[in-house]
C-alpha cells in the first residue's frame, strides 16, 4: 500500500517499496499557476534529502525542487516536456522524477497526509 | 531587521480580493488576484485596472519650471503644450540613467513629473542638487496622490461608463484634469499607460481613487496585479527601471534614443555623453531574444556566444502569453546585437539555443 509524505517546501514522495515519486503538492500547483517547464535532473543522478534537483516554473517563477529524501534517480516523467500543465491537473499523479530510496529511515523525518494538511492551515 | 512595508490607499481592498501580496519597492503591493495569466488576457481583450498608487508625482513649479525640467530630462519640455505628456529619462552627467518617467504640463510655468515608486527620494533629491540657480519649487507629494492605471481596449467605454468620464475625443500622450476632492488636489486622467493597449491613467487623492476602484470592481473590471503589469509591458517592449535601466545603462544603450532630444537648446545633463555614445555606437545594447525550449531566461541570467564566451546577462524573460514564444531581453556586446545572431543562455545547469529578434515582441494598440 502506498503512502505519501510531504516536505514543508510542498514536495511529496509517494512510496512503494524501496521506490519513490516526486512531485509537488495540490496547494503549490495552485500558488504556482500554469506551470510552462519542468526542469529535471537525468537519470542516475543522486541527491541527498533537501538537496535541490530541478526546478518548476510558471510565467510568474521559477522554484526550486527539494528531494524529500536521499536517493537516485531512476525514471523522470517524460509526458512533462510535453505537456507540464499535466501538474496543474492532477498533481498527485503527474509526478516529476520516481527514485530509489537509500535509506526508508530518512521517511519518519517528513510529514503524513494529516500533518501536511494541518501545516497548510498554519499558511494563511 | 526588516523595515515596515508602506501601504497603499487600496490595501485593504487588495485583502478583501484576496490577493497575493509581496514588497515592491517599499510597499506592499498585489501581485495577482485571479491569476496572472486570467488578468494579462483581461487587459489585453477587455479591461484591467491595476493599483499603481506607490508611483511618485513630483511637481515642478515657478518661472523657471520648463528650464529646470529641460536641464534634468531627456525630452524637450519647452516643445510640449499644456496638456502633453512626454515620456524620457532623467541621466547621470556619465549618460546612466536616473529614471525614466513622464513629464505632464500642466500649466506654461508648472509641471508634473511621475517617476518610479524606488526611485521618489533619489529623483526628488537628484533634481534639487541640480537646481542651483532655477527660480522654480519642486515639490515631492507622492504621498498625497493615488493613482489607478485603467487598461484595455475597452477602456475608453469603461471610462464613460463606469466613471463618468468621456475621453473619446482625448489623444494618446494627453491628459485632463478635473475638479478633485479639493482645490489642492486636482484629478489628472491622463491616455497613458505600461502595457501596449489603449488605456488611462487617474491620478486622484486616496478617497477618490478608493472609490472609483469599488466602482470599477463592482463594475466587473478585471482586478490585475504587478505580475501581470511586468508580463505586458514586457511584451509591448517597454523598459523597467532595475531591469532595461539603471545607473549604468545609458537610454542609448536600451535602444531609447528616439527619447533623447540631444539638440534642444540649452543642452540637458548627460547629453555630451549621450551624444558621444550615439555617433561612436554604445559598447552594449539592449536586444530582444526569442529561445528554444520551454525554460525561462530570468533577470541575472548569463547571456552567451555559442562558443560559451559569456556576452551578456538577461534584463527579463517570460513565456509570453500572448505572443506564444518563450522570449527575454538581455543586454549584450554591441558585436552581438545584430538581428539573427546566434546566442545561448545559461538557465540553471542547461544552455538554451537563442537567436536575436527585435525586442518590440507585441505591437502596442494605442489610440494615436
Amino acid at each position: 500500500m502506498a503512502k505519501t509524505y510531504y516536505l514543508p517546501s510542498h514536495e511529496y514522495i509517494t512510496v512503494e517499496g524501496d521506490e519513490g515519486r516526486v512531485g509537488i503538492s495540490e496547494y503549490a500547483a495552485s500558488q504556482l499557476g500554469a506551470v510552462t517547464y519542468v526542469d529535471m535532473p537525468a537519470e542516475g543522478d543522486t541527491f541527498d534529502a533537501g538537496e535541490d534537483f530541478g526546478a518548476i516554473e510558471s510565467r510568474k517563477a521559477a522554484s526550486d525542487l527539494y528531494m524529500p529524501v536521499a536517493g537516485e534517480i531512476i525514471a523522470v516523467n517524460e509526458d512533462l516536456e510535453n505537456d507540464p500543465r499535466l501538474i496543474n491537473n492532477d498533481p498527485a499523479n503527474a509526478w516529476i522524477v520516481k527514485i530509489r530510496i537509500s535509506d526508508p529511515s530518512e521517511l519518519d523525518k517528513l510529514m503524513d497526509a494529516d500533518a501536511y494538511r494541518m501545516y497548510l492551515t498554519t499558511l494563511h | 531587521m526588516e523595515n515596515e512595508l508602506k501601504k497603499t490607499c487600496l490595501h485593504q481592498a487588495h485583502s478583501e480580493l484576496g490577493a497575493s501580496m509581496a514588497p515592491f519597492a517599499g510597499y506592499d503591493m498585489p501581485i495577482e488576484y485571479s491569476g496572472l495569466d486570467t488578468e494579462h488576457t483581461a487587459v489585453r481583450t477587455h479591461a484591467g485596472v491595476f493599483d499603481v498608487s506607490h508611483m511618485g508625482e513630483i511637481f515642478i513649479e515657478g518661472p523657471d519650471a520648463v528650464d529646470l525640467v529641460n536641464h534634468v530630462f531627456t525630452g524637450d519640455a519647452a516643445a510640449l503644450a499644456p496638456g502633453a505628456i512626454v515620456y524620457g529619462m532623467m541621466c547621470r552627467p556619465d549618460g546612466g540613467t536616473v529614471d525614466d518617467l513622464l513629464v505632464y504640463r500642466l500649466a506654461d510655468s508648472k509641471f508634473l513629473l511621475v517617476v518610479n515608486a524606488s526611485n521618489i527620494d533619489k529623483d526628488y533629491d537628484w533634481i534639487k542638487a541640480n537646481a542651483d540657480g532655477y527660480d522654480a519649487a519642486i515639490l515631492n507629494r507622492s504621498a498625497d496622490y493615488g493613482q489607478l492605471a485603467l487598461q484595455g481596449p475597452e477602456s475608453e467605454t469603461v471610462l464613460r461608463d463606469v466613471l463618468g468620464i468621456d475621453a473619446a475625443a482625448m489623444k494618446f500622450y494627453t491628459f485632463t484634469a478635473l475638479p478633485g476632492a479639493d482645490d489642492a488636489h486636482p484629478m489628472i486622467v491622463s491616455r497613458t499607460g505600461y502595457t501596449g493597449e489603449d488605456g488611462f491613467e487617474i491620478y486622484a487623492d486616496e478617497g477618490t481613487v478608493i472609490d472609483m476602484w469599488h466602482r470599477l470592481i463592482d463594475a466587473g473590471v478585471t482586478p490585475c496585479g504587478l505580475g501581470c503589469r511586468d508580463t505586458l509591458r514586457f511584451e509591448a517592449g517597454l523598459p523597467l527601471y532595475g531591469d532595461e535601466l539603471a545607473d549604468d545603462i545609458t537610454p542609448v544603450e536600451a535602444g531609447l534614443s528616439m527619447f533623447v532630444k540631444l539638440d534642444k537648446p540649452g543642452g540637458f545633463i548627460g547629453r555630451d555623453a549621450l551624444a558621444r555614445q550615439k555617433t561612436e555606437g554604445p559598447k552594449k545594447r539592449l536586444v530582444g531574444l526569442e529561445l528554444e525550449g520551454a525554460a525561462t531566461a530570468r533577470h541575472g541570467f548569463e547571456v552567451l556566444d555559442i562558443d560559451g564566451a559569456v556576452v551578456g546577462h538577461v534584463t527579463t524573460g517570460y513565456n509570453s502569453l500572448t505572443v506564444g514564444k518563450n522570449l527575454a531581453v538581455a543586454l549584450v556586446d554591441a558585436a552581438y546585437a545584430p538581428l539573427g545572431t546566434h546566442l545561448q543562455v545559461k538557465i540553471r545547469r542547461r544552455m538554451a539555443n537563442a537567436v536575436v529578434v527585435k525586442k518590440r515582441f507585441y505591437i502596442p494598440n494605442y489610440k494615436k
